[in-house]
């Protein structure tokens, strides 16, 4: 942990992230699956916590599966400038199926 | 449930029953760990539910009003605006430990002196700026979300594996270990009954034989 300065990325399209560049974060624009990957997988060594829009977090799955039970690096889900695929509140279910055994906080909305 | 492949010695016996007090008790410790941490847990995904609900909706607006900037100016006078970053955000990151499941928090270090507002006012359309202001106000948000979805990922995780354990101990442990300590008990009970039972077959065998050599 040491070695991580606490730095904080944005992946994701451009539309998307590249206004987060006038926060002073470190702004990386991918279009594809391949891009993603590998942005996402480099940037696990150098940042503790990746904004991803939810394109990319679709495309580089198979990493953020790997990082999810590790403390650093926090890879969040956000929505995209158009429609919110609702990735985060997915996670959020599974999370609590997970640990609970069933849902009890979504349950409402299902039926 | 199958015995544990052992010989029935009362050496054995009484490693066993150390063991089995040994997972008694972790059974035991492990439950109330479970407990604890469903109940942590119940109160950090309460937050998370609340603050992924409220940054995804402010941050949808914000990226529209961006959105909406990139459409009516130049591609390239919008990446010149954001080019140049006039602010910073620094973040300190450490650990804390829930039930001693370690879990990431941070610590915004905001850069004083910062300009927000980098660019010219004239040469780009009033969306951007707020877009930017309203990012800005977001961005802690952003943060205390990060850390506490990672808090419920991890501890989630640490729930199922508990459970596990919990699981391994009570249903395969435990029964194992009794069933093989009732095993050693049964048998060397067994033979401490045929041995006095061929105890009192050789005495009345010799007061037989004794009565027998008194007759002649």
């Amino acid at each position: 942990m040491s070695e991580r300065e606490g730095k904080i990325a944005v992946v994701g399209d451009k539309d998307s992230v590249l206004v987060f560049r006038a926060l002073g974060l470190d702004v990386f624009p991918v279009d594809d699956e391949e891009q993603a990957r590998q942005t996402v997988h480099a940037l696990a060594r150098t940042h503790a916590v990746i904004f991803v829009t939810e394109q990319v977090a679709i495309w580089a799955d198979m990493y953020l599966k790997r990082y999810k039970s590790r403390p650093y690096p926090v890879v969040v889900p956000i929505p995209s400038a158009g429609e919110s695929m609702g990735l985060g509140a997915a996670g959020i279910k599974s999370n609590i199926e997970k640990a609970i055994g069933a849902d009890i906080l979504f349950g409402k909305e299902d039926k | 449930m199958a015995k544990l492949n052992v010989n029935p010695t009362r050496m054995e016996l009484r490693r066993l029953k150390e063991r089995l007090k040994t997972a008694v008790r972790g059974h035991k410790l492990l439950k109330d760990k479970a407990d604890e941490m469903v109940r942590r847990f119940m109160l950090v995904i309460k937050e998370n539910k609340r603050l992924r609900e409220e940054v995804e909706e402010e941050l949808q607006t914000a990226l529209r009003a961006f959105m909406l900037a990139r459409a009516v100016a130049s591609d390239d006078a919008i990446e010149e605006a954001v080019a140049m970053t006039g602010t910073g955000v620094e973040l300190k990151v450490g650990a804390s430990s829930i039930m001693s499941v370690d879990v990431p928090v941070f610590d915004i270090v905001e850069q004083e002196g910062g300009e927000l507002y980098p660019y010219s006012f004239a040469s780009v359309p009033s969306e951007l700026d707020g877009s930017i202001s309203s990012l800005a106000r977001l961005l802690p948000k952003l943060l205390k979300l990060a850390e506490v979805e990672k808090t419920c990922n991890i501890l989630a995780d640490e729930i199922e594996k508990n459970r596990r354990r919990v699981n391994a101990l009570e249903y395969v442990m435990i029964p194992q270990l009794e069933e093989t300590i009732k095993y050693i008990t049964m048998k060397l009970d067994e033979n401490e009954r045929g041995a006095t039972t061929r105890l009192m077959k050789v005495k009345s065998m010799l007061e037989e034989k004794n009565d027998s050599d008194g007759e002649h």
